[in-house]
């Protein structure tokens, strides 16, 4: 008796969370699936079963593998440099570097702000004729570039933002992951008589193994999940060479309205997402391991 | 901790000198976007890429800005989400913390599972049947839609479940003692002890739906609802002349308010943000 009404206290407590959950996640990712096998209501043409019309539509639809090939080389090109700007600052915040307060604080800021602002700023920076770039290599003598305009430089250029705004970010998981640091450990290196840059690659490098893996998936996220930048600076052109996964299903979804195969192609996004979420659960399971 | 760089052999003056002059290259470039925005924004548009001291400040670009958008309306909607969605996020997520920390029941696995799916399968990526939902509910185009998908929040059920069980089993049967139910001893006991994380939750939060973007743009299309990440966009996208003075001056105006938060409680949101990634 006493054991059922701590229950019934328990799934009251969760009833809220649980029932918002469910509307707002479980359920849109499972009807996700289930429109991606139906046809879009147009008009008075009701909707119909298409089997896996739309996968087929998707795997014959160029712009969705250059997306898909575009997202990464977004994540290959911005999250190993991103991570290893992050470790390098948080490296020389925590040493004995003057000005560590206003260091920090430049590092960080980026993170603050809304991407959709910055990449408003950024995207002077990239405007031909007058935006600073151009002045500067003007200046140095160096022909006139579109940045953005051109399809050889212009994913270049979001990723450039990309690592601007998120190295900073990484920065703190690292920076608390030092402070937390013993001591003792370089105490007993000095003792050996080990040099910074072998007390770092010995020991502080892979103490900091966890934090890592931690950001990384983190910015494997990220990588699909942050798409601001595009809607401002390029909207995934010139001629699709910025267009990433998440661009392209808002494209589809929404200013041609075709949900069912932006239905099919949210399952490809979910797809790897989950990807992500079992390589994340292999590691914790790993580490349990190691205690 | 500069004992650790002291102790070690190394680095000699010159390094430390070169890594002091790398270090100082960097923060310039990273903050070398923001001084732009300042100087173009603060500037008349002649002088937007023209680097003079003698060039004249005013606050005609920020004037101008604030009269061609309803920004005020939009940061009346910005603060009203950001608040909303904290304290629906504040209540949901504490007492769903304190069952799966503190109570012992059947499913209680399963359902912490079904939580944590959601640190993968974000509502930033949902947008297709959120959008759908939000229709059938006849919700479109107001602020409860923007917030609703977020109320939930996983991350913070996790963070707070850890920080609840470190609470000693002894203050919490002290409390059951003096008579008191789940409820007043969650209030009475665990939310006191928890306000560090609280307060590294909420400035996370603040500053993740401040900055929301994708999912706002989709489910709003009118100035009533529109948060100012939406509006910056809006006004900065419908032709303006690319007068860059105004829209620099309209994207310094709508990131102001958490910049100077941020730059007035550094410490605090730093500490947060750490705080918030040691799970």
């Amino acid at each position: 008796m006493m054991q059922t009404r701590t229950w019934i206290t328990a799934w009251l407590l969760l009833l809220p969370a649980m029932a918002l959950l469910a509307l707002f996640t479980h359920y849109p990712a499972i009807a996700n699936l289930f429109h991606s096998f139906y046809s879009t209501p147009k008009g008075a043409r009701p909707v119909v079963f298409i089997g896996l019309d739309n996968y087929r539509n998707l795997v014959e639809d160029p712009i969705f593998w250059q997306a898909l090939r575009n997202n990464l080389i977004y994540a290959v090109g911005t999250i190993p440099l991103s991570i290893a700007l992050a470790l390098l600052m948080a490296v020389w915040v925590n040493g004995r570097i003057a000005g560590k307060g206003f260091l920090r604080l430049a590092y960080f800021t980026p993170t603050i702000l809304p991407m959709i602002a910055v990449a408003n700023i950024w995207l002077f920076f990239y405007t031909p004729e007058y935006g600073l770039i151009e002045q500067v290599s003007r200046s140095l003598g160096f022909p006139s570039h579109n940045w953005l305009g051109s399809q050889s430089t212009a994913l270049l250029c979001v990723m450039i933002v990309a690592v601007w705004k998120e190295a900073g970010f990484f920065m703190i998981f690292y920076l608390a992951a030092l402070q937390s640091m013993s001591p003792n450990l370089a105490e007993a290196a000095a003792i050996e008589g080990a040099s910074r840059w072998y007390y770092f690659r010995r020991v502080t490098f892979p103490l900091l193994m966890p934090v890592t893996l931690f950001v990384l998936v983190n910015a494997v996220i990220n990588a699909f999940r942050v798409v601001d930048h595009i809607v401002v600076m390029t909207r995934g052109g010139p001629d699709n060479a910025t267009e990433l996964l998440l661009y392209y299903i808002y494209e589809i979804g929404f200013r041609f309205w075709d949900s069912a195969y932006a239905a099919a192609l949210t399952m490809v996004l979910l797809v790897l997402l989950g990807l992500a979420a079992l390589a994340q659960f292999a590691f914790l399971e790993r580490r349990t391991h190691y205690r | 901790m500069s004992t650790t760089a002291t102790l070690l052999r190394g680095p000699r003056g010159g390094v430390l000198a070169l890594e002091t002059i790398g270090a100082w290259l960097l923060a310039l470039l990273w903050i070398l976007p923001l001084v732009y925005a300042f100087w173009t924004a603060f500037h008349p548009s002649e002088f937007s890429t023209r680097f003079v001291l003698s060039a004249p400040w005013t606050l005609d670009n920020f004037v101008k800005a604030w009269h061609a958008a309803p920004f005020a309306r939009y940061f009346v909607n910005t603060v009203a989400l950001v608040t909303m969605i904290l304290a629906a996020q504040l209540v949901l997520v504490t007492l769903a913390a304190y069952a799966f920390a503190r109570f012992d029941f059947p499913g209680r696995g399963v359902l912490f599972a079904l939580v944590l799916v959601q640190l993968m399968v974000m509502p930033d990526v949902l947008i297709v049947e959120n959008y759908r939902t939000m229709t059938f509910l006849g919700l479109k185009d107001t602020l409860l839609a923007i917030g609703l998908p977020y109320m939930a929040s996983a991350f913070g059920i996790f963070l707070l479940r850890q920080t609840f069980k470190t609470v000693p089993h002894e203050l919490d049967e002290a409390a059951r003692v003096e008579g008191c139910g789940p409820l007043a001893t969650l209030w009475k006991v665990y939310v006191p002890l928890a306000r560090p994380t609280y307060i590294a939750y909420a400035l996370v939060s603040i500053s993740y739906h401040w900055n929301n973007f994708l999912w706002p743009l989709i489910i709003t299309n009118s100035p009533e609802s529109r948060p100012v990440t939406v509006g910056l966009q809006v006004f900065s996208a419908t032709d303006q002349g690319i007068d860059w003075s105004i829209i620099t001056a309209a994207t310094l105006l709508s990131v102001a308010p958490l910049l100077v938060a941020f730059l007035l409680f550094q410490r605090q949101f730093v500490q947060s943000f750490m705080r918030a990634g040691i799970r």
